[in-house]
């Protein structure tokens, strides 16, 4: 591999006049009232941006990456993917708005099924949309572009290594193509070189398709070689 | 390096290998053929990626191998070769006594509905017979030989900060004085200057004389604390050298652990092309090969572990060393 790290992504979704990928406006969210974890935190994604956003844990980034997942409702302030306003988060936000959107987590042994085969997490999103149709066009490219070949599709979470599920996880969260992929502490667990391929592989897909990306993590030598820009938590 | 005497040594490994028996007559070759020593007073960190065996040479080493595994070869703790010993032996005389495990997830070690002083104070009358307030002193001056603070010796496990959890998970470990720690990947998931922090607590016991096994995947915690690195690969040691050798000049001689430093951000961030082998599945020859951009038909053949004992490589294409050294 002679260009690991591709330039800044100008891929189709772009262009000069493309709205932000992702705006967070005067968020104010957390799980206790009297104690608020993110307290008017604004911070913003362009499309086809690089993000990382830095911090120690428990400082409040993965409520962030939460709410910009729509997985977290804010109790304050404004949340806007591609331009549109939020309005219902979890399984109440739309689903052209929920599909726009992919996440990879820490600890993929928490974010995979373990009864199913790592060919059906990573086609669960297109089952979950209606689009079983694409399974058999998608699938093969997609985890051929993580890195997962011969017959690791076929198995099941016990029977491959983290990293091996890490990349299922990864493309899981790249099938539906989504406009903003949010990657929290997605190597956190995993060794140098896993992590240097887990990268290269979110990098070939933001060329590729133009995808913005918002990476949490606490390693600021892997978030500046890998983001266009760092911003440290919480964000000014 | 200079030709010193050498701390005697403390753990002497020699040819060992772990097979599993599976169901359907599959084996997995986990642990082949590995040999090495840790002195006291000196830290080895094993390194490699995960699923390379590194985990299941700690088990071995502490005799906690499930019933399918066969475990072949030697490996002498101050003279008791802690593979032959029956369990009898390990759980009387070794484990917490001569070998203390600081395990990969404190928080998950200690047990939550008790106190960090009750956890400690019962290790005390197990391993030493203390009891009463001679327990309880001996409680208090190993958490501080942790550096675990005195005024939190009566929280529970989940009142605790990763780092004192680690603390906590440590001063258990050091409360039997075992000669030989071996610490199993002690800063997966801490933030750099928690890992950063555990390290060189750990380094502190070892400077007191403690041997340290380190078995980690990341790269800086090896650098920050060891005296010297094994690079584990598919099962096998296929690299021994001196930390300074290794991460400063003249740099790693075997493909694989250049690949592996190559892969850090902080140097060329490019990955090993592909992944490990299956341990179940090895290839005939070197095990690096479908990976190493320096493979040929040589490599048809399983390079031999060759060179000092404390400085080797196995592979028929190493990187030279600097020319006064180059002596293999
Ligand atoms: S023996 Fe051959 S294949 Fe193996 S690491 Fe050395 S050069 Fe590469």
């Amino acid at each position: 591999m002679s260009e690991p790290i591709p330039a800044p992504a100008t891929g189709p979704a772009a262009g000069p006049a493309a709205a932000p990928a992702l705006e967070l406006l005067d968020v104010t969210a957390g799980y206790d009232r009297r104690a608020p974890v993110l307290d008017g935190i604004s911070l913003t994604v362009a499309a086809g941006e690089s993000v990382g956003l830095l911090g120690p844990s428990g400082c409040g980034k993965s409520t962030l990456a939460r709410v910009a997942a729509l997985l977290h409702r804010p109790w304050a302030g404004a949340v806007r993917l591609a331009g549109r306003e939020v309005r219902g988060f979890r399984h109440r936000a739309p689903r052209e708005l929920r599909t726009s959107v992919g996440v990879v987590f820490q600890q993929p042994r928490l974010a995979a099924d373990p009864r199913l085969t790592l060919a059906d997490i990573v086609a669960e999103p297109l089952r979950a949309t209606g689009r079983r149709a694409e399974i058999p066009d998608r699938l093969p490219e997609l985890a051929a572009s993580v890195g997962l070949g011969g017959d690791l599709l076929a198995r099941r979470p016990h029977e491959v290594s983290d990293g091996q599920l890490q990349r299922a996880c990864l493309a899981r969260a790249l099938v539906l193509r989504p406009k903003l992929l949010i990657c929290d502490e997605m190597t956190a667990m995993l060794d140098a070189s896993t992590t240097a391929a887990l990268v290269a592989a979110v990098e070939d897909h933001r060329r590729a398709h133009g995808t913005a990306l918002l990476a949490v993590g606490h390693d600021r030598v892997l978030l500046r070689r890998w983001c266009d820009r760092v911003v440290d938590f919480p964000p000014a | 390096m200079t030709a010193q005497t050498s701390p005697p040594v403390r753990l002497s490994v020699r040819e060992l290998s772990v097979r599993f028996w599976m169901r359907g007559g599959r084996t997995v070759a986990a642990v082949t053929d590995v040999s090495f020593d840790v002195a006291a007073g000196e830290c080895l960190a094993l390194v490699g990626e995960s699923g390379c065996g590194k985990s299941v040479l700690t088990s071995a080493l502490l005799g906690l191998l499930p019933g399918n595994a066969q475990v072949r070869g030697s490996a002498l703790l101050d003279g008791l070769d802690l593979i032959a010993a029956d369990e009898a032996t390990l759980a009387r005389t070794v484990r917490g006594r001569r070998v203390a495990l600081i395990p990969q997830s404190p928080a998950a070690h200690l047990t939550p509905v008790r106190t960090v002083r009750s956890q400690l104070e019962e290790t005390v009358r197990e391993l030493t017979g203390a009891r009463g307030h001679q327990a309880r002193a001996a409680a208090e001056r190993v958490a501080e030989r942790a550096a675990f603070p005195a005024d939190h010796l009566d929280h529970h496990p989940h009142e605790l900060s990763g780092g004192l959890a680690q603390r906590a998970a440590i001063a258990l470990a050091l409360v039997g004085d075992a000669p030989l720690l071996i610490a199993d990947e002690p800063t997966t998931g801490l933030d750099r200057d928690l890992v950063d922090r555990t390290v060189d607590e750990l380094r502190r016991h070892v400077d007191d004389g403690h041997g340290l096994l380190v078995i980690t995947h990341d790269l800086a915690a090896a650098e920050r604390v060891a005296d010297r690195i094994a690079v584990m690969y598919a099962g096998r040691v296929v690299e021994l050298a001196d930390a300074d050798d290794f991460f400063g000049s003249p740099g790693p001689r075997h493909p694989y652990s250049r690949g592996l430093l190559d892969a850090l951000p902080e140097r060329a961030f490019t990955p090993i092309p592909g992944m490990p082998p299956e341990l179940d599945a090895l290839p005939d020859g070197c095990a690096f090969a479908p990976r190493c951009p320096r493979a040929d038909a040589a490599c048809a053949a399983v390079p031999a572990l060759t060179g000092a004992s404390g400085r080797a490589v196995a592979c028929h294409h190493a990187y030279a060393r600097t020319p006064e050294t180059a002596d293999v």
